[in-house]
Formats: structure tokens, C-alpha cells, sequence
């Protein structure tokens, strides 16, 4: 029992209770800035509110960084999931765009899949310069990461492709269950990639091969396979990324889908307490943190806060949630801390005072 | 040469590291012109005493004279420059830059504020002309080999003026004639004055080239002897520290006999298996029930025989036959399926995972075989981890506690359990006592006794000759990178004989087959 609760008070003290206290803390102080925040009407059947909006907009950046954190809990990581939704957009788009139905089911899923199959090649790409050739992950995904924005200028021919196809634009702007498609699209892939890892070995292999490769292969585990794995599945998930961006905008634009979304799913990876040094990773922390990401977002747009201090603000925040996850900061500024609420939350409030004056 | 003044005397030296006495009032000459060789077990302290000398590590106690001049240096750039030059085993010279930019980093001559390196060039042709070394100054280092590397490193070492050069262990990745090559530079280098010390665990090479040899144990010293008067046996003696007619008789425990089981076919059987630059061909048979000691001293090639076992290094050359059958073990995943386990010497780097669980780790090898869909179910693994934990009595007895908070005699045995649980047929330990306390060395030694009684064959390495007379049925001896000899332990055998092997490496031979 009492090893349950040491279990359960790690858990919470020391991995996800942070991540949840600073998102907490963000809504908080949104409902006090602006008391509407929270509020969800409905509305043809369909919730909306703000909540909704940052639950369906972070969809794509939870996709992202699901995969991420497989490819980071190896020690890895893969900067080309940016340009591999902006192809895997660009592909589905220019098919749907030349299709005679743009509203055909059938023709719609053929496009998903003919992306879907070529992020996987990509992917296959990027895992095989990294477990077989060895290159080192940072610049074997860099190429992807420069190239494939090239790749994907070349299909949609240096154009923006707008379709008009209602299958399509429900990735990102349908309803199920009167919440967005795509909370559930990302909710799946989350259950899918837990079940995947956690229901069988996979998710101990990953970290054994994070944790140190040399005993991995000593103990007979073969990693060039699952390194390869890693880097195929984070291309399927943002492929799917790409395909709810595009969505979203019923278009496809080769310069801006996904760009810099490998940036916000590393930081998501690393406010969800998985280490860029790899081994353990935390689908849920992962999560949570790309929830942060948005809410912060939503945030900056809602108080107003002009779009060149915007990034600024997020740093603060970044270094925040960083600082307080750390176990070091945390024992030199423990004592300190107890009694006053955590940084980032007087930080919003700050901010909140200041942009009206 | 003896009778000139030393040009190095280090009197009364100690130091200590937390819990640990790592030197202990050790005395050490040495004259110009000589090779002294600085011999001991694993942990007798040469390194300590070479990185006092060149101030790695300041000192507890005692006083080091450089010529006349009473010296501390802060660390090896200021030694270098008093003269005292250190050659590091793993060559620590950049790849990427030339022979000469190697030679002269950090010190490059220069000309208006500007490298010369015209001049640059000129001085490292210069050096290496010296040392008969006639290579491209201009080519990157990587690009020769690690004999050649070896000797750019000493032309660096030695154009500081030198009147010391340490050179530890430069031989352990060459082979026979880089090593003559080498060799013969030390040998030009004597004969111009320069005082060497020379670390190495390769006997033969010291009494080929030492002039006198210092041997350290456990800290203290043993004693200054010339080379001459130090016979190879006697030295294994001193180093060791048994007095050969004073060693106690390990007790034999009751064992099946050998004859019984080496007969039928054997499990593994290679012959002529050999690595370059790890180990020399080499043939040995492992019997089901058998337990085979590893002899040597350190870096006499144990380790790389139990990796060539388990595929951990690919063999060059040599055939394997596993129950009579031809069999590759070209890695660890083909040696694990014909039923090999290997628990690594180097528990942190090849053992652990740290961030994994005791559970976790104990079930990593069965589950890599498995492979990763078929996972071991929660009541399987609670099962197989409850029951190790029990029998190896790991503590804490949490399997869900990262392994990194073990002590490391439980981290050996979680390693143990990772292998157990997989039910091998030959598993294979690499120093599994090594840095263990007492109580669990003596488990771990009665678990291998248990093992082989059950059928399971073990291949045992280890450091301490009574570890592996008393386990043995019989005992491969290394030595230099060799396997010199197989002996059978049986009542003619004793730790005398073993020793008597690993320093003469010409005892007689038996044929076991």
C-alpha cells in the first residue's frame, strides 16, 4: 500500500503534476482576464468555445509530438515532420484538386492513403539514414527538414491549392459527437500509439535503446529496427498532422503548412518530462504539453498581445514550465516556492495588467 | 647508466580518494636512459602514480624531485613542460587535423602574430625524421594507422624537451610489428637519455625491452628490481601477492568428474576463432554442466574470447559447431538464439539500463527474444521477477525501482537474473565479482556451482585465480592475447601452476578433447 502511495506521489510530485498545475494556471488566469473564457455554448448541435478551439487546433501539434517523443525516447529526433505535412497536404490536396467529385468519399480516402504512403516512405527514409547508414539524427532529418519544403513547392507547382471538398475540410473543421473530428483523430492516434507501445514491448524496447544501446544489443535486442520504426511512425503521424492543417484552411501551401511544428512538438516532447537524452517517455506528458503550447497560444491571441511580443512572452513562459520540471531548480528554489503559487501563473498576470495600459 | 643520479624520484607518496587508499607511501625512480617498467594487477595504483606525477591528482603525502628541483605540477600542460611528457593508451590526438597541426597544437611557432606554418611543417618532418617515421606531415592523422598515430603522439610528447616520457600502455592496440616498430623508437629514444616509464600487461614485452621494473600492489609498493633479476614467474608473484609455496589449498568441492561430462557431443565448440587485434586464434569445447575458467592477466584477451562467444565482436577468422552442428555467432541476437547469455564485465556501459526498472531489466533479454509483439504477460513477468529476486535475494526486493538505484553487487544480479530467466545453455561471466562486496560474491559464486549442477554450462572469467580454481572443471589460460593453454583442474592443478602459465605461457598442454 505504502509503496502504491510512494508510486502514486512520485507520479504526480514529480512528472505530470507540473505540466497540469501550469496549465491550470494558464486557464485560470484567462477566466480572470477574460471571464468568458471557459464558456462552451451549443450551437447547431456543436459545442463551441474557446476550450474546444484550443482542444481542436492543438490536434495537429499532439499528432506531431506523439511521434516525436518515440523518436526523442531514442535518443533521437526528427526535424522534417514540418515539411512532411506540408507534402503529405500538398499530396492529398492536388489529388482532390484534379478529381472530377471533389465531395467522392472513395476518392477522398485514395488520396489520404497515396500521402499517407508517401510519408511512410520519407519516414522509411529518415530511419534508414539514421539505423543504417548512422548519420546522426539532427542532420539526417535536417535534410528532409530543407529538402522536403522543396518536395513539396514542386507538387503544388510553386501554388497555393485550394480545393473544395466537404470529406476533406471535416479533418479539420467536422464534428462527431458534437466536438471537433479532429480532437478524435488525435485521441486516437494517442490510443493507438499507447496501445502500441504499452500493450506490447515495444514502449520498454524504445527506452532500453534510448537508455543505452550498447547493452540493448547485448541483451539481444535488435535496434537498427526499432530506430527505423520510430522515425516511419513519426512520419505517419504527421502526415496526418499535415492532412488536418491543410484542412483546416482547405488548401494546401507548401511554404507555411507545418512550419516550425517540429519546434513546438520537441518543446511539447520536453514539457511532458521525456528527456532529449532519451530513454523513458511520457505520452501523456506529451500531450499536456502540447495542450500548454496551444492554450499559450490562444492565450497571447486572446489578451490581445501584439504578434512580435507574442513569441517573446512564449519564451518566458517555456523557460518557466522548463525551470520548475527541472529537479534541480526545484530543490534550490523549493523552499521558496512552498506557499506562493507556481511562477508561470503570476507571470500571465503580469502580462494581463500590463497590455491594457 | 644506474649509477648516474635519477632523474626522477617521487619519496613517501600517498593519496586518497574518498574510502579508498589508492596509493599508500609508494617510492619510484627513474634514470636517464632507462626503460622502467611500472607493473601491478588492475587497481594497484600505476595510474594514480602517473597522474600525481603529472598532476591530474595533487598529493596527500611524500615529494617528487624533478632533476633538482623539488616539483608539483598543476596538471599535465605544466608537466609537459618541465619535461615530463605522458602518451595516454587511446591515442588523444585530433583525426581531423594533419600530423603536423597535431604535433605543434597548442604551441604552434609563429611568425608576425601569425602561424609560421611553413615552419610548422619543417620542425614535425624534423621530429619524425628523428623517430624514422618518414610520413606526408600534411595528411590528416586518421589517415595512418594506430601504430603510426601512436608514434606522432610521442614525437609531440618528446619535442618538449622531454626528460620523462610515460608512455601507458601504448601497446594494447598493436600488433606484433608495430609493436617491434614502436619498440625500436623507445630503444633510440633510451639511448639519447630520455628517461621512459612504460605501463603495460604484457609481460613478454616488458622483459623484451625494460630495463628495470617497479611493481606496485594494492597501493604499496612491492619493490624496485632490474629486469635481469626479476624472473617472469617472480614477478607474477609479486604482482598477484601470494607467495607461491604459502598459497592455501582451495577446497575442492565434490564435482561431477570431467571425463563424465565431456563425454557425447560438446555445446559449443570453436576452433581457430581468432580477431585482429583482440585476440589470436584460439580452440575451446564447452560441455553442458561444465564451467570453463578464463585465466590471465588483465587485458591478456579474456574479455575478447566471451565477446567472439556471444557475437558481441565478429570473429575474423575461425568455425563454430553448437551441439555438433555448424553454427554462426556473428551477433548477439544468433548466440542468444542457440542459447548463449553474457553478462559483460562493464556492468554501467554493457549491462544496465539505468532508467529501466529491476523488472524491466530482468526481462529485457527474454523479451528482445521473443520480440516485441509477443509481450511477456504482467503475470509472467511478476512470476519470473518474484522468483529471482527470491533467489538471487536482490534488495531492495522492489522490481519496480530503477536499476540505477542499486547497489552495484544487486545490479550484478539483476544482470544475472536478465540471463537466468532466459534459460541459456552457456552463459558466459565477465568478471561477475568485480567490484561486489563479500557476502554477494560468495552467492553469485555458489549460484555458478548450482548452475552447472543443473546442466547449465558456464564459461567464467575472472581476475581471481581462487574464484576460478574453485568453479572450474577446467581452465583456458590467456596470456598476451593467447590462449597458451588449457589445463584440466583437477588435483595437479593449483593456483602455483595457473600462475606458473600466465607468466611462462610454456607449461605443458593437454588435449582435452
Amino acid at each position: 500500500m505504502s509503496d502504491a502511495n510512494l508510486r502514486l506521489r512520485t507520479l504526480v510530485g514529480h512528472r505530470l503534476f507540473w505540466p497540469v498545475a501550469v496549465l491550470v494556471a494558464m486557464l485560470a488566469a484567462n477566466t480572470i482576464y477574460r471571464p468568458g473564457f471557459l464558456a462552451i455554448e451549443v450551437n447547431n448541435g456543436h459545442l463551441y468555445g474557446t476550450p474546444i478551439d484550443i482542444l481542436r487546433l492543438s490536434a495537429p501539434l499532439i499528432l506531431v509530438a506523439l511521434g516525436m517523443t518515440l523518436v526523442i525516447s531514442t535518443g533521437g529526433i526528427d526535424l522534417s515532420v514540418g515539411s512532411i505535412c506540408a507534402i503529405s497536404g500538398a499530396i492529398a490536396c492536388l489529388y482532390i484538386s484534379e478529381a472530377p467529385d471533389q465531395n467522392n468519399l472513395g476518392m477522398v480516402f485514395t488520396a489520404l492513403a497515396m500521402a499517407l504512403g508517401v510519408a511512410l516512405v520519407l519516414g522509411a527514409w529518415n530511419g534508414v539514414l539514421v539505423s543504417i547508414i548512422g548519420i546522426q539524427p539532427i542532420i539526417a532529418t535536417l535534410i528532409l527538414m530543407v529538402a522536403g519544403r522543396g518536395l513539396a513547392q514542386l507538387i503544388t507547382e510553386g501554388q497555393i491549392i485550394t480545393i473544395n471538398s466537404g470529406p476533406y475540410r471535416a479533418i479539420g473543421l467536422g464534428h462527431f459527437l458534437t466536438l471537433p473530428l479532429a480532437i478524435f483523430i488525435a485521441l486516437g492516434a494517442a490510443l493507438l500509439i499507447a496501445a502500441f507501445t504499452r500493450r506490447t514491448a515495444l514502449g520498454m524496447i524504445v527506452e532500453s535503446v534510448g537508455g543505452n544501446r550498447e547493452a540493448s544489443r547485448l541483451a539481444g535486442i535488435r535496434s537498427g529496427r526499432v530506430v527505423f520504426l520510430v522515425y516511419v511512425v513519426s512520419a505517419a503521424c504527421a502526415a496526418i498532422a499535415g492532412f488536418m492543417i491543410t484542412a483546416n484552411v482547405s488548401s494546401a501551401d507548401g511554404n507555411a503548412a507545418g512550419l516550425w511544428v517540429e519546434l513546438d512538438a520537441i518543446l511539447a516532447v520536453v514539457i511532458g518530462g521525456t528527456s532529449l537524452a532519451g530513454g523513458r517517455f511520457y505520452l501523456s506528458g506529451t500531450i499536456l504539453g502540447a495542450l500548454i503550447i496551444q492554450t499559450l497560444t490562444t492565450s497571447v491571441y486572446a489578451m490581445n498581445i501584439s504578434p512580435q511580443t507574442a513569441l517573446l512572452f512564449k519564451a518566458v513562459v517555456v523557460i518557466a514550465v522548463c525551470l520548475i520540471q527541472a529537479p534541480a531548480f526545484r530543490a534550490k528554489f523549493g523552499r521558496r516556492r512552498r506557499g506562493t503559487p507556481p511562477p508561470p501563473a503570476p507571470s500571465p498576470q503580469r502580462q494581463k495588467e500590463e497590455v491594457p495600459a | 647508466m644506474t649509477d648516474s643520479r635519477p632523474v626522477l624520484t617521487m619519496t613517501g607518496i600517498s593519496k586518497s580518494f574518498p574510502g579508498v587508499r589508492a596509493l599508500h607511501d609508494v617510492d619510484f625512480r627513474l634514470f636517464p636512459g632507462e626503460v622502467h617498467a611500472l607493473m601491478g594487477e588492475n587497481g594497484a595504483g600505476k595510474s594514480t602514480l602517473i597522474k600525481v606525477l603529472t598532476g591530474v591528482y595533487g598529493i596527500d603525502e611524500g615529494v617528487i624531485i624533478l632533476g633538482d628541483e623539488q616539483v608539483a605540477f598543476s596538471g599535465p600542460m605544466q608537466a609537459a613542460g618541465a619535461g615530463v611528457s605522458t602518451v595516454y593508451q587511446e591515442v588523444n590526438l585530433c583525426p581531423n587535423l594533419s600530423v603536423a597541426e597535431n604535433i605543434f597544437i597548442g604551441r604552434e611557432p609563429r611568425r608576425f602574430g601569425a602561424v609560421h606554418w611553413a615552419e610548422v611543417r619543417r620542425r614535425a618532418r624534423a621530429l619524425l625524421t628523428r623517430l624514422d617515421l618518414d610520413i606526408d606531415v600534411t595528411a590528416p592523422v586518421a589517415s595512418y594507422s594506430l601504430a603510426v598515430q601512436q608514434m606522432v603522439a610521442i614525437a609531440r610528447a618528446i619535442d618538449v624537451r622531454a626528460q620523462v616520457l610515460i608512455l601507458d600502455e601504448p601497446t594494447s592496440s598493436l600488433d606484433a610489428g608495430e609493436v617491434e616498430q614502436l619498440f625500436r623508437i623507445m630503444r633510440q629514444l633510451r639511448d639519447e637519455g630520455i628517461a621512459i616509464l612504460f605501463v603495460t600487461h604484457f609481460l613478454d614485452q616488458v622483459y623484451r625491452i625494460a630495463d628495470r621494473i617497479t611493481v606496485l600492489r594494492n597501493g604499496t609498493l612491492v619493490g624496485e628490481y632490474p629486469t635481469a633479476e626479476l624472473p617472469q614467474l617472480a614477478l607474477v608473484e609479486k604482482m598477484i601477492g601470494k607467495d607461491l609455496d604459502v598459497l592455501e589449498r582451495i577446497e575442492e568441492q565434490p564435482r561431477p568428474e570431467l571425463a563424465t561430462l565431456e563425454e557425447g557431443t560438446p555445446f559449443v565448440e570453436v576452433s581457430q576463432l581468432s580477431r585482429r587485434g583482440a585476440v589470436a586464434p584460439f580452440s575451446l569445447t564447452i560441455h553442458a554442466g561444465e564451467v570453463v575458467g578464463l585465466a590471465g592477466l588483465l587485458g591478456s584477451g579474456r574479455t575478447e574470447v566471451a565477446r567472439l562467444f556471444f557475437g558481441a565482436d565478429r570473429a575474423d577468422h575461425g568455425d563454430v559447431a553448437v551441439s555438433g552442428e555448424p553454427a554462426s555467432l556473428r551477433n548477439p541476437v544468433q548466440a542468444i538464439n542457440q542459447g548463449i547469455g553474457f553478462c559483460s564485465e562493464n556492468r554501467r556501459a554493457e549491462g544496465i539500463i539505468p532508467d529501466l526498472t529491476v523488472r524491466e531489466n530482468m526481462i529485457l533479454a527474454m523479451q528482445a527474444a521473443r520480440g516485441w509483439l509477443r509481450r511477456i504477460p504482467r503475470r509472467r513477468q511478476d512470476e519470473l521477477v518474484d522468483k529471482y529476486i527470491k533467489a538471487l535475494s536482490i534488495r531492495p526486493a522492489n522490481p519496480d525501482m530503477p536499476v540505477r538505484n542499486l547497489s552495484g553487487g544487486n545490479q550484478q544480479k539483476v544482470l544475472l537474473a536478465r540471463w537466468l530467466i532466459t534459460e541459456p545453455r552457456l552463459l558466459i561471466l565477465d568478471e561477475p565479482t568485480r567490484g561486489i562486496d563479500i557476502g554477494a560474491k560468495a552467492e553469485i559464486q555458489k549460484l555458478v556451482v548450482q548452475l552447472s549442477d543443473g546442466g547449465m554450462a558456464v564459461l567464467f572469467i575472472s581476475a581471481e585465480l581462487e574464484e576460478v580454481l574453485r568453479l572450474s572443471h577446467k581452465i583456458a589460460v590467456m596470456r598476451d592475447r593467447e590462449m597458451v593453454a588449457h589445463l584440466v583442474n583437477d588435483d595437479t592443478v593449483d593456483a602455483d601452476r595457473v600462475m606458473q602459465t600466465i607468466a611462462t605461457g610454456t607449461q605443458r598442454e593437454e588435449a582435452n578433447q
